[in-house]
């Protein structure tokens, strides 16, 4: 059993908790993620590491209220437990020798961008930020974002805060004006890491995506979180998550994470029924 | 006089649920013998002096024995003899592929059936679970530290046979419950879990530690187990990694590996009303493999409501690999066997008018060619090749692969200098089980590949001693 030691909502739906798992603190690295479950009749779902104090021995993980199993965690207070958090999983993320970067998040995706920003700042790269959401409302880790980079940006689809648009905007700007940009971490929805992926392509310049396909065991048994990378398949929890944005099919992955987009539904709302008839 | 051995030729048979009622649900199909039933059969056997049965048993057990025991009604007696050479017998009474091995060699086998030795082996561990005295195992423990990687049944029967020994053994398994492939990967229709957990807990008595939730490899890698004073660690990590044909289409919706759609189902009881984990119910289904893996995948899938069950094996039904009662119990339940087929194509669903249609990028059927084998060749194999122009499309909902797991890749990645074949298997001396690194012992289907429940027991068992040996002989 772990037990939750904080919890904060950055946003109406999204939240943030830390969970005590030293042995997971001790090894987890930007990038990696861990697999939970809420309690003992729950699924098994992966979140990726979006920060860790291995002092304290906690894990931070930040997500979004989507479905069944995250409307579950979010009824979790502090002082709770969790069922079971194994991890860290899947390789951390290579920042290994990059100077100037660029890392962009979008909505969610953000919590996971962060960690690799941090990291980058703190070794030295010149870092911008880029994140995106579709609402001022939905915007989370700005200030986290802006004490780790040396430029950054936000945008919002519906223009309610700064920059108007999607993220590619600002990308393209700086690559059009002849910004030096080494590399290109793209960490969020399947589609905005798509357009930024052609962005990158236009410039030249190397983009690595963070794929979070559906997953069971997390330690390559099951092979669900398979995807296409260059023709060939790779398991996204134990060849990533990671991976080469250019090489990435992203359409076959968005199809993919529907397959069972009818069930969660209802399993979402029968979920959430649940939860209101115990607070009547 | 001594009493003359029951000369019926064929084996008592096993009592089952009907195939019309155990479709719709998944408790144990086969019933087990009744003591009279167990006893009948116990006398088919003629006790031989040379014991060829026993040949045929990876773990030796004494069977002769044991069924003498049975013979005379001493059912506990029995179960002492069996407990001897193997701790899962409730396990391996149901699911080792006896055929092939005990049975096989059975003098009772020349001129009828073997005695079913499988079958009293379940009757007489059922026997201990339901009325057996608990005793208590007096152990003195000896302080010596051993981790084993893994709690399916090569790492089960490690841990067992050093606990015996005195050894303080701490099993380190990934998933969130302990039992490996006979959790995740049989079905509860053919080993119901309260049997798995009734020999789990049997260790647990022991004093074997199970740390649930902990990949080695990546929350410890093995040179840090050494570090936290373990002597000895058995790598007992399975063949997780499932194969797929590399053909188009197998990244559609409603394509799975056998691991996956019965880990689903076993592991995470996606079949139960209030699942939360889900799986694809219903509609048609073809499993590609002809192995017992196959056989527990078509079978759930039967019992998830299909429409129609296609088992797609590309040599003929002679090679089929798949214990036979699973084959007789498969082909009861109504599904349909496909020999001498190979599928080429996985087509999916595509709306082109909407691109937003929900069914797009599922699967809609299967193309495959028919097959024929050729003369055997110098290994007196028979190899299945294509017959031009036999192509045929079947539709499906869903494709199951079953064509085989590779070894689990994270300790290789973890452990660099550990050796590997080209398989991906951990090279071991096949006398020892000793990998390349002193301490490091392995078995079972992370040494082999996928292999059977009883040969990764075996070698589990084997890497136990070699264990003692190793320690005995550094503390000396």
């Amino acid at each position: 059993m772990f037990k939750i030691v904080d919890k904060k909502y950055l946003n109406s739906t999204v939240v943030m908790m830390k969970v005590f798992a030293p042995l997971v603190a001790a090894k987890a690295q930007p990038g990696q993620f861990v697999i939970l479950r809420v309690d003992e009749n729950g699924e098994r779902i992966p979140l990726t590491v979006a920060g860790f104090d291995t002092k304290k021995g906690t894990v931070k993980i930040i997500f979004q209220i989507v479905g069944a199993t995250t409307k579950c965690l979010e009824q979790k207070n502090v002082g709770d437990y969790i069922c079971d958090f194994v991890g860290p999983l899947g390789n951390a993320t290579n920042t290994k020798g990059l100077k100037r970067v660029c890392v962009v998040g979008g909505g969610v995706g953000c919590a996971i961008a962060f960690p690799v920003a941090e990291k980058l700042f703190n070794q030295g790269a010149k870092v911008t930020s880029i994140i995106g959401f579709r609402n001022k409302d939905l915007i989370i880790l700005e200030k986290d974002f802006k004490k780790c980079s040396h430029k950054f940006f936000v945008t919002t689809d519906d223009g309610s805060y700064k920059i108007h648009g999607n993220v590619c905007m600002p990308l393209e700007e700086m690559l059009k004006n002849g910004e030096r940009i080494d590399h290109i971490f793209a960490i969020g929805p399947l589609v905005m890491m798509k357009f930024v992926v052609m962005t990158a392509k236009k410039y030249n310049v190397p983009c690595t995506v963070s794929m979070n396909p559906i997953m069971i065991d997390g330690t390559g048994m099951c092979g669900c979180c398979r995807l296409l990378v260059d023709g060939q398949m790779k398991f996204a929890c134990v060849d990533g998550p990671d991976f080469d944005g250019y090489k990435v099919d992203f359409d076959e992955m968005m199809i993919r994470n529907r397959i069972y987009n009818e069930f969660e539904k209802h399993k979402y709302k029968e979920t959430c029924n649940l939860f209101k008839k115990e607070t009547k | 006089m001594p009493e003359l051995p029951n000369l019926k030729k064929e084996k008592n048979p096993m009592p089952v649920q009907s195939p019309k009622k155990r479709i719709k649900n998944f408790d144990e199909v086969a019933l087990g013998y009744d003591e009279k039933t167990a006893i009948d059969e116990a006398k088919r056997c003629l006790n031989c002096v040379n014991m060829p049965c026993v040949s045929g048993c990876p773990v030796k057990i004494h069977i002769p024995e044991f069924i003498k025991k049975v013979k005379e009604m001493d059912f506990e007696g029995a179960y002492q003899v069996l407990q001897k050479s193997s701790m899962l017998s409730a396990v391996c009474g149901r699911v080792c592929p006896q055929e092939r091995q005990c049975e096989q060699k059975c003098v009772r086998g020349i001129n009828g059936e073997p005695v079913g030795i499988g079958r009293l082996e379940r009757f007489v561990a059922d026997w201990h679970n339901q009325f057996g005295k608990k005793r208590k195992t007096k152990i003195t423990k000896n302080g010596h530290k051993v981790a084993i990687i893994g709690s399916g049944p090569s790492g089960l029967a490690c841990a067992s046979d050093l606990a015996f020994l005195g050894y303080d053994v701490t099993i380190f398994e990934a998933l969130h419950k302990a039992g490996g492939v006979l959790l995740y990967g049989i079905p509860e229709f053919r080993l119901p879990k309260h049997i798995l957990n009734q020999q789990i807990q049997a260790l647990e008595k022991l004093g074997v530690k199970i740390q649930t939730n902990i990949v080695v490899g990546k929350v410890f890698t093995i040179e840090e187990l050494f570090q936290n004073g373990f002597e000895a660690v058995f790598i007992g990590s399975g063949a997780g990694l499932p194969r797929f044909m590399n053909i188009l289409g197998e990244s559609l919706n409603g394509v799975y590996s056998a691991n996956e759609f019965l880990t689903r189902s076993n592991l995470m009881r996606a079949y139960e009303k209030n699942a939360t984990t889900p799986i694809m119910k219903g509609g048609t289904y073809a499993v590609v493999g002809g192995g017992n893996v196959a056989m527990d995948a078509a079978r759930t899938a039967v019992r998830l409501n299909a429409k129609k069950v296609y088992v797609i094996y590309r040599r003929s039904e002679e090679e089929l690999p798949a214990r036979k009662e699973e084959v007789e119990h498969a082909k009861e339940e109504g599904i349909e066997f496909l020999f001498l087929t190979n599928p080429i194509e996985i087509l999916g669903y595509q709306n082109k008018n909407d691109l937003k249609d929900p069914k797009n990028g599922f699967v809609k059927s299967i193309k495959c060619q028919k097959m024929e084998l050729t003369e055997a060749d110098e290994s007196g194999r028979r190899k299945p090749v294509p017959i031009k122009n036999s192509e045929f499309e079947l539709d499906v909902d869903s494709v199951i692969m079953a064509i085989g797991t590779s070894p689990n890749p994270l300790i290789k990645e973890s452990t660099k200098k550990l050796k590997i074949n080209d398989h991906g298997g951990i090279v071991v001396n096949e006398k020892t089980c000793a990998t390349n690194l002193k301490g490091v012992f392995a078995g079972g289907d992370a040494v082999t590949g996928a292999a059977t429940v009883i040969s990764a027991m075996g070698a589990g068992k084997l890497a136990a001693k070699s264990i003692d040996e190793f320690i005995q002989k550094k503390n000396k």
